[in-house]
């Protein structure tokens, strides 16, 4: 999973909800409400980094190791097929 | 307050040149008023927006028989709206597609009957299979997602393996295969309509293994047919939770069989406010949360996994919505689910057009 280079399903899209005042995943017949770590990682998903590379960047952001939540973040996400391995 | 909804399912209109004989429109056609116009239909969108709503399925009957479906997509486009088409195909030109894309289409879902030909066209009631197979084409040429769905019953769930390959080869993103739920002209052909437990055992490790061959080429969902299931399914992810529709004549429903639960009244958009019939409507409170619960769903520790149920589906079997949906194996009423076959014709889906306008 740590080297799978992560992208938005083709067919799925952030956007942002004004009524609840949070970003949400778009996607045909589903909408998945994210929190703003959530649509952090998922901005970060461009199909040219790793999970570990993604992982560097938030640690480094947040000065602790959060690979391991990423990387069950984005596995969940692979799991539901929204997010795949470019 | 309840949670705002994110889901809505606009019926634009119950005209359709299809006449399958499972749809969930009601059977009493002819008896719905004039459709809402296009203003009523902007009107309703942009409040359905503001209120929460994020997907916008647009169906019918057929939607695209609305001349003014465009207007209503770019609108939905325009308020912020994740717009799916849901067809027969039938009458998705090219230059209509284009015109579709173009102010703001994104999803695509079109209907296909069966694998085979002479079936899909004896369900459907009408010549359809290349017009269909046109209409997929186009649809893949102009790069909307694209979701094929079949709808499945006794005439064609031994053909589950060959409707994936057409869905495959088709070039769907998502298949939806779901199994007949019995409302509205479905009830009325339940004994034609309903498969055998053999046909649904030998249905299943089909689906499995092409789900596991097709992962991330095309999402399939397979709905399970709730009258051979121990528990209900946990209808609309809840009453008045999730999802609402508004029917062609402009009432709100808590799902599109409700219709047929003649103990509540649906308020409409042309005399009261959307948010105000999510919030406020008695037909929307009546069965939201589990107060309204009476035993055996009271107590039971589902309650909160199913909700009791499908309330259309205790209203037209047991007479009282309140009751738990009877295919429950705990309700009292659960001998009423009735699986038994019969080789009977299909009463069609008809609908006379001199109730409908636009």
């Amino acid at each position: 999973m740590n080297e799978v280079k992560p992208r938005l399903w083709r067919l799925a899209r952030v956007d942002f909800d004004p009524v609840r005042q949070r970003p949400v995943l778009l996607y045909p017949e589903g909408a998945m409400f994210l929190n703003d770590t959530g649509a952090e990682i998922l901005a970060l998903c461009d199909g040219q980094r790793t999970v570990d590379e993604i992982a560097a960047v938030l640690s480094a952001k947040y000065g602790a190791d959060v690979t391991k939540d990423v990387t069950e973040y984005l596995s969940a996400l692979v799991e539901r097929e929204l997010v795949v391995d470019a | 307050m309840p949670k705002p909804p994110t889901t809505l399912l606009a019926e634009l209109t119950y005209r359709c040149p299809l006449h399958c004989p499972y749809c969930s429109n009601p059977v009493d056609l002819a008896r719905a008023a004039a459709e809402l116009s296009t203003d009523d239909w902007k009107r309703v969108l942009s409040e359905a927006r503001a209120l929460g709503v994020l997907q916008l399925g647009l169906s019918g009957g057929e939607p695209m028989l609305r001349k003014d479906l465009e207007d209503i997509i770019e609108h939905a486009r325009a308020v912020g709206l994740y717009s799916t088409l849901v067809t027969s195909g039938l009458g998705l030109t090219a230059p209509r597609a284009r015109r579709l894309k173009d102010v703001g289409l994104e999803h695509v879902q079109i209907s296909f009957q069966d694998s085979d030909p002479s079936v899909a066209e004896h369900i459907a009631g009408i010549r359809s299979v290349d017009k269909k197979r046109a209409a997929a084409a186009i649809v893949k040429e102009l790069d909307f997602a694209f979701s094929v769905n079949v709808v499945l019953h006794r005439a064609n769930l031994d053909h589950i393996g060959e409707i994936i390959e057409l869905a495959a080869s088709l070039g769907a993103d998502r298949l939806e295969l779901a199994n007949t739920q019995y409302y509205g002209w479905a009830y009325e052909n339940r004994a034609a309509l309903i498969p055998t437990k053999e046909q649904l055992d030998a249905a299943e490790p089909i689906v499995d293994a092409a789900v596991k061959r097709y992962r991330g080429r095309m999402q399939i969902v397979y709905v399970l047919p709730d009258y051979y299931q121990q528990y209900p399914k946990p209808c609309m992810g809840g009453w008045g939770n999730v999802y609402l529709v508004v029917a062609p004549d402009g009432r709100v429903l808590p799902c599109q069989a409700a219709w047929q639960i003649e103990s509540l009244a649906f308020d409409n958009v042309r005399e009261r406010s959307l948010s105000w019939i999510w919030e406020e409507s008695d037909a929307f409170r009546a069965f939201r949360g589990d107060a309204w619960m009476q035993e055996p769903c009271r107590s039971c520790e589902r309650k909160h996994l199913d909700f009791g149920g499908c309330r259309c589906q205790a209203f037209q079997l047991t007479g009282d919505a309140r009751n738990a949906d009877p295919v429950c194996i705990k309700s009292p009423q659960h001998h009423l689910i009735d699986i038994t076959t019969a080789d009977v014709p299909y009463r069609y889906r008809v609908f006379e057009h001199a109730a409908a306008s636009t």
